[in-house]
C-alpha cells in the first residue's frame, strides 16, 4: 500500500478495500517510527488527520467523493492551516498556531477532501537549499542518511522519499521543490507564478514564491496539482484562467516535440555523473521521438547574483512583520519598544534569514537602490528575455535541476555562497516565472540524479506529458531508498 | 566594493536586528563574499532594459469597497504576545 500511486490509492478507496482511516493511520504509524531519524515533519496531530479522515470517509460513503478524497498527503509547514502549529521552520514562528486556512489547505483539505498527515520541515522562511537552517534541526536524506534531503522543501521530500506519505506540496522561490525532488528521486512541479495562490503561504520573496505538488511521478503530481489551482480573490497576483484538468493530455505521444538543450547548463560546473544520467535521459527523449535542438541562455550565469538581490529585497519587506508585537517570539527582557523589535529578531531569527534580511535593507537603502535592486530587475529582463527567444524554436527545455547529487551534512553550510550555487540551474526560472519540473533520471555513485523540464507560461500540462510518457519508459521514478520498509 | 563593520552595524539597525561586535565580524565577511557574487552584475550593460518587477506584467485589480471579512479580532490576537482589552501590548512609547 506505502507504494502505491495516487490513482491505486483513490481507486482502493473508492472500492472499499481500505478506509481512509485505514489509511491515514498506516502512514500515521510509519511517521511514528521513522520520523525521529529522518525528521521529515515537525508537527504531526494522530486526532485531527483522523478526524480528517473519517469525514472522507464519510463523503465516501455518501457518494461525495471527489477523485482524491481521503488520500493523506504533507503539507509544507509554510502553509497557515487553521489550528495547526505553523512554524515556517523558525523559532519566530515556533509556538504560532495559525488563526486562518491558506487558500491551498482549503481547496486540498476542505474542499478535495485529502487528509493533512502533518507539517513537514523546511529551511527557517524557505531561505536554504539543503534544510540545514531549519531552527527544529536537518532532515536526514532517506538515500544516505548523513547527506542533505535538499531545500527549501526538504522535509516534503524526505517524507514521500521515506514513504511518510505518498505525497506532498512544496514551495520553490528560487528552487526550492525541483532541487529536493531531484535528491531524493521524486518528481516535483513549480507551477507559473500566479497559478496556485499564496493566501496564507508564509511569504518569502513575493514575486517569486510559487505553492506546487512534489510526488512519486508526474501523473500524481497532475493529479495534486488539480487540487491546488485557480484563481483567489485574496491574492493580488493571482490568475484568472480558464480551470484546466492537468491529467488531460498525460498520455500525449512525443513524437514531433522540440526538446532545447541551453548549452549554458551543459558545459563546466555539473558533476560528470550528474551530465551522464542527464545525457541518458536524452536519448531515451529520442527514442520516444522527440528531437533535440541547441539553444542558448545567454544571461543565465547572472541569475543566481541577480536573485540574491531580488528575493533579500522582498524578504526584508516581508519579514519586517515579525516584530514581538502581533504574533510569533518576543524576547523575555527588552527596555525600550526599539529595544524589543531588535531583541526579538535578533532572537527569533537564525543566521542565514538574518543576512537575508541584512542584504535586503542594504539593497534597497538610499544610495544603493540603483545599483543593485534596479540593475538586478533589468537582468531579470534579460533572463525573462531569453526564454522568450529560446520557446520561439523549441517546446520544452531540458538539462540538470542541480550541478551535484545530495551533499554531506555540513558540508556547505559554513560557505553561504557555495550553498547559493546549488541553485544555479533551477533560479532562472522563478525569475522568468516559468513553470519548472524536476524527475528522476538516474543515479551517480548511487544518490538519485534529477532532471529539470523547463516549459513556458500555462505549459505545466505539457511539462507533465513529457514527463508522464518518460515516466512509462523507464523505472527510475520507481526506485526506493534500502532500509525504508 | 566591500562593507565595513560600521556599515554592517548601520544595516543591522535599520533592520532592527541585535548584532554583538563578535556576529557583526562574521557577517560582515559572509555579506562580503556574497557581495563578491553579486557584482557579476555590474559588468553588465543594462542601457535602456526596462526593470522587471513582477514576472506577470498585470496592473492592480481593484475591487468593490466593501467589508469582505468577519470580525475575527479575538482568533488573531489569541496569538499575540501580550495584549489587554482588545489591544496589543507593547513598552511605553510617550512618557
Amino acid at each position: 500500500m506505502i507504494n502505491k500511486s495516487l490513482k491505486e490509492l483513490a481507486q482502493a478507496l473508492g472500492t472499499k478495500q481500505i478506509s481512509s482511516v485505514e489509511l491515514s493511520t498506516l502512514f500515521l504509524d510509519r511517521i511514528e517510527r521513522l520520523n525521529p531519524e529522518i525528521n521529515a515533519f515537525v508537527t504531526v496531530d494522530r486526532e485531527k488527520s483522523l478526524k480528517m479522515a473519517a469525514d472522507a470517509d464519510a463523503r465516501i460513503a455518501a457518494g461525495t467523493a471527489g477523485a482524491l478524497t481521503g488520500i493523506p498527503i504533507a503539507q509544507k509547514d509554510i502553509f497557515c492551516a487553521e489550528g495547526w502549529r505553523t512554524t515556517c521552520g523558525s523559532k519566530m514562528l515556533a509556538n504560532f498556531i495559525a488563526p486562518y486556512d491558506a487558500t491551498v489547505i482549503r481547496k486540498m483539505h476542505h474542499e478535495a477532501g485529502l487528509v493533512s498527515l502533518g507539517k513537514t520541515n523546511m529551511d527557517e522562511f524557505a531561505m536554504g537549499s539543503s534544510n540545514e537552517t531549519s531552527y527544529f534541526g536537518a532532515v536526514k536524506n532517506p538515500w544516505d542518511r548523513e547527506r542533505v534531503p535538499g531545500g527549501s522543501s526538504g522535509g516534503s521530500a524526505a517524507a514521500i522519499a521515506a514513504r511518510l506519505a505518498p505525497a506532498a506540496t512544496g514551495t520553490d522561490t528560487g528552487g526550492s521543490i525541483r532541487q529536493p525532488a531531484g535528491l531524493c528521486n521524486l518528481t516535483g512541479l513549480k507551477p507559473t507564478y500566479g497559478v496556485v495562490s499564496r493566501y496564507g503561504m508564509i511569504a518569502y520573496a513575493s514575486s517569486l514564491d510559487q505553492g506546487g505538488p512534489m510526488g512519486a511521478s508526474a501523473e500524481d503530481c497532475a493529479l495534486l496539482l488539480n487540487t491546488m489551482v485557480g484563481f483567489d480573490e485574496r491574492d493580488s497576483t493571482s490568475l484568472d484562467r480558464p480551470v484546466e484538468d492537468y491529467t488531460r493530455g498525460l498520455e500525449q505521444p512525443l513524437a514531433g516535440l522540440r526538446i532545447g538543450l541551453p548549452k549554458e547548463f551543459f558545459g563546466e560546473g555539473c558533476d560528470a555523473g550528474v551530465m551522464a544520467a542527464v545525457q541518458g535521459a536524452i536519448k531515451e527523449y529520442e527514442k520516444l521521438g522527440a528531437t533535440m535542438v541547441e539553444i542558448s541562455l545567454p544571461n543565465s550565469h547572472l541569475s543566481v547574483p541577480a536573485y540574491y538581490v531580488i528575493a533579500p529585497a522582498e524578504a526584508s519587506s516581508n519579514l519586517s512583520r515579525f516584530d514581538g508585537v502581533r504574533y510569533g517570539y518576543r524576547a523575555p527582557e527588552y527596555g525600550n519598544l526599539d529595544d524589543m523589535y531588535m531583541k526579538s529578531r535578533a532572537q527569533g531569527f537564525g543566521g542565514e534569514v538574518k543576512r537575508r534580511i541584512l542584504i535586503g535593507a542594504y539593497v534597497l537603502s538610499h544610495g544603493y537602490y540603483d545599483a543593485y535592486y534596479l540593475q538586478a530587475q533589468r537582468i531579470r529582463r534579460l533572463i525573462a528575455n531569453d526564454f522568450v527567444a529560446a520557446f520561439q524554436s523549441c517546446d520544452v527545455i531540458l538539462g540538470p535541476t542541480s550541478p551535484t547529487t545530495a551533499f554531506k551534512i555540513g558540508e556547505k553550510s559554513a560557505d553561504p555562497v557555495q550553498m547559493y550555487l546549488s541553485d544555479i540551474y533551477t533560479i532562472a526560472v522563478n525569475l522568468a516565472g516559468l513553470p519548472g519540473m524536476s524527475l528522476p533520471c538516474g543515479f551517480a555513485g548511487g544518490l538519485p540524479v534529477g532532471m529539470q523540464l523547463i516549459g513556458n507560461y500555462f505549459d505545466e500540462t505539457r511539462l507533465l506529458n513529457v514527463a508522464h510518457r518518460y515516466q512509462q519508459a523507464t523505472d527510475w521514478h520507481q526506485r526506493r531508498p534500502d532500509g525504508i520498509a | 566594493m566591500s562593507l565595513t563593520l560600521e556599515q554592517v552595524q548601520r544595516i543591522a539597525h535599520l533592520a532592527r536586528i541585535e548584532v554583538s561586535e563578535s556576529e557583526a565580524l562574521t557577517t560582515q565577511g559572509h555579506l562580503n563574499g556574497i557581495f563578491q557574487l553579486i557584482e557579476q552584475m555590474q559588468a553588465v550593460d543594462t542601457t535602456g532594459v526596462e526593470p522587471m518587477a513582477h514576472a506577470q506584467d498585470l496592473s492592480q485589480r481593484l475591487r468593490e469597497d466593501a467589508v469582505s471579512e468577519g470580525d475575527r479580532r479575538a482568533a488573531y490576537q489569541a496569538v499575540a504576545p501580550e495584549t489587554e482589552g482588545g489591544l496589543y501590548l507593547v513598552p511605553k512609547v510617550i512618557e
